[in-house]
């Protein structure tokens, strides 16, 4: 099960009161995060109001040297109100992620450039994605993308069934 | 399987292509060992690079992380590199499966050791166990929940 249920500290698309939640545990270096991307959009889509879609950062620091930064990046401009364009961004660019490329992101968001490189050093930034990563951990996160429905981890084959199975789930 | 209450049976397998590990070197600490079928999963975030992930979070309990499939050593070795991992993986090579069998976590028909968890207390006793379908990683929240009951008890007793 999903540990902490999803709050008004997450990171949310669509109504808080949709019948049906998807929480996705992902890394911004991750190619099957690149790929979950394009595919979560359409359900979106497809799925508008009924959708509460929640993104948690799962960085795999081993694997994916960027992932943890470009986490605490699109942290960081949520405390200007941009994270799900920033999110955007990063998966749109997912092999370009080095500081300056960030950087450059913030502007194209027309973020305030020194806030953003204070928020970016800030401990309660990545502290955000630290927690995130424990609530992985805790709610058995087992890979990126691991989603959740309605707070139970979906074990199927995310790219051809997660529409379905959102669907069938209200 | 195996289940809690039982020793861990004692094993000596090569950790690197020159050096093996003796399970009872561990005593002492707490020893999560992760039996999975394979080296090579074609996945990111495949069970053994997710528990390298985790290394801290078992530390701070005490707990040694250690991998066991029945690839041979020099497989091993070129995954762990490949996968950045910072944890032994011990070869149940030859004879084939023969601690995984001593585990009950042995799959017969296709010749790899079952995906499996055991949490083992610092005396060697086994505290937890779990069996997961070989096509599911189960990931690390029974293993922290193990863990921290352990705690518990300690702090009970």
């Amino acid at each position: 099960m999903l540990k902490p249920e999803v709050s008004d500290k997450d990171h949310a698309s669509g109504p808080s009161k949709a019948p049906v939640t998807l929480v996705e545990f992902g890394d911004y270096e991750c190619p099957h995060c690149g790929r979950a991307y394009p595919i979560i959009k359409d359900i979106q889509q497809t799925m508008g109001k009924q959708l509460r879609f929640v993104f948690r950062n799962f960085p795999l620091n081993e694997s994916h040297p960027h992932a943890f930064m470009a986490a605490v990046a699109a942290e960081a401009a949520a405390k200007q109100d941009k994270f799900w364009e920033m999110h955007d961004i990063i998966y749109e660019h997912q092999d370009s992620l080095e500081m300056d490329d960030l950087l450059d992101y913030a502007k194209q968001l027309g973020l305030d450039i020194r806030q953003f490189a204070k928020d970016i050093q800030d401990k309660s930034t990545s502290g955000k994605v630290e927690h995130d990563f424990d609530s992985g951990l805790r709610s058995g996160v087992n890979g990126t993308p691991t989603f959740f429905i309605n707070g139970k981890r979906y074990d199927g084959d995310w790219e051809n069934d997660l529409a379905q199975r959102l669907a069938d789930s209200f | 399987m195996l289940s809690p209450g039982a020793a861990a049976p004692d094993f000596e397998l090569y950790a690197t292509p020159d050096q093996k590990l003796c399970l009872h070197e561990l005593k002492g600490k707490r020893v999560i060992l992760a039996f999975y079928p394979a080296d090579w999963s074609p996945v990111c975030g495949d069970q053994m690079s997710l528990y390298n992930e985790m290394l801290n979070y078992f530390r701070k309990h005490n707990a040694e992380l250690v991998g066991i499939s029945v690839d041979g050593k020099w497989c091993h070795n070129a995954f762990t590199a490949d996968r950045k991992l910072h944890f032994p993986l011990l070869a149940d090579f030859e004879p084939k499966g023969e601690v995984a069998k001593a585990y009950g976590v042995y799959n017969e028909e296709e010749g790899q050791t079952k995906r499996a968890l055991f949490v083992l207390d610092e005396e060697g006793t086994i505290r937890w166990s779990y069996l997961s379908p070989d096509g599911i990683n189960p990931g690390a929240d029974g293993i922290l929940d193990a863990l921290e009951e352990m705690n518990a008890e300690k702090a009970v007793n």
